[in-house]
């Protein structure tokens, strides 16, 4: 026992010194990089402060030589899911913020106290273990088992003790992407027009010709800029419908503007 | 500087993921939270597999992380239905399965 405990205390302080420098750096950041998440308003932001804990956890795990779970952890989570997360911002709306009011009376002040007493619960329970222990159980290391490399490692216990679980990992991975399709799937209400009804509602409508172009003035070029008739007035036409209900007016600051840019060499 | 002080920091981090479910009610950060859960759960499988000196550890984060994936992929796409239906991302919102 006496060599083997002499060995990993050996790798313990060969690795201690800058796996603690990376360590004091990555997890004060990851936990500050954490509670901005939770306490943050905006959820893009939120989105990008666990950007920041996970990469600083992909940068954990490679100073605990898992250097395939750190490719992995910034391939899938932050180049994959934090993307997908990202897009359905998007898609949801970016200012679909939380409002602020609590709906239940309480809720902060009770999940605060759970948290806390919560965090005390498990990080006492962990510190009192390993205060316990007096240096007779040390890490063993993963030198030995990393020896033909890391992913060799990993891909030998995959393909051996934990094939079964592999495949049923690529079932499930078909199925969610099946369920996705099928959730995100939207119905289509009204049916599709066809050519010939386009180019009837088209022609046969109010205006036979292409409606105004946005306005394009020397101090905007916004698309939610109304072009300008002849006579100064504001051509509605000329903003796309669809611009007014997400900025409010189209760009009435912007609007001004323009008109007085126009107006100043008349 | 030993093995424990990574699994106080995910023990810290489960808690926060947990605080942002019990506070946050925009769905998406709910998902986040959940996510931050996950990812602290992985910093611990990865410390113990280091400190049994075996890969296994390393292994079964890596499955959690698929299964995080397909989860993920999963509620966003319910999120999203729920959200045409709603015009809400609340969880207060959603609180019967249909109309």
């Amino acid at each position: 026992m006496s060599p083997e405990l002499a060995a990993s205390e050996a790798v313990l302080a060969a690795t201690s010194t800058g796996e603690a420098v990376t360590f004091w750096i990555l997890g004060p950041l990851s936990v500050i990089a954490a509670l901005m998440m939770v306490l943050s308003k905006n959820a893009v932001h939120a989105a990008l402060f666990l950007a920041a804990v996970m990469l600083s956890l992909a940068g954990l795990y490679a100073a605990q030589d898992a250097p395939f779970l750190a490719a992995v952890q910034v391939i899938v989570y932050t180049g994959a899911i934090l993307m997908l997360f990202l897009f359905v911002l998007m898609l949801v709306g970016v200012d679909a913020s939380d409002s602020l009011v609590e709906t239940l009376r309480g809720q902060r002040v009770g999940a605060a106290i759970v948290g806390l007493g919560f965090a005390a619960l498990l990080m006492g329970t962990i510190a009192s273990a390993v205060l316990q222990d007096d240096g007779t159980v040390a890490a063993v290391g993963l030198d030995r088992a990393n020896e033909e490399g890391n992913v060799v490692g990993i891909a030998r216990l995959l393909f051996t003790d934990y094939l079964f679980a592999f495949e049923i990992t690529s079932a499930l991975l078909i199925t969610a992407a099946l369920g996705a399709m099928v959730l995100a799937h939207k119905e289509r209400t009204e049916p599709k027009l066809s050519q010939r009804e386009m180019s009837r509602r088209r022609f046969a409508g109010d205006s036979p010709i292409a409606l105004p172009g946005p306005g394009v003035f020397a101090g905007t070029n916004s698309s939610a800029t109304r072009a300008l008739l002849p006579d100064g007035s504001e051509a509605e036409q000329s903003v796309s419908p669809i611009l007014t209900p997400t900025s409010g007016k189209p760009a009435a600051g912007a609007d001004s503007e323009g008109t007085q840019s126009i107006e100043r060499p008349s | 500087m030993n093995e424990s002080y990574y699994l106080l920091l995910a023990a810290l981090l489960f808690t926060i993921g947990g605080l942002g479910v019990l506070v946050r009610r925009n769905a998406i950060l709910v998902f986040m939270s959940v996510e931050l859960m996950l990812n602290s759960v992985n910093l611990t499988l990865v410390t113990f597999s280091r400190t049994i000196g075996t890969l296994d550890g390393q292994v079964m984060a890596f499955f959690v992380m698929v299964v995080a994936a397909a989860e993920v992929v999963v509620g966003l796409a319910i999120l999203m239905s729920i959200f045409r239906s709603r015009r809400s991302a609340s969880v207060d919102d959603a609180s019967l399965l249909k109309f």
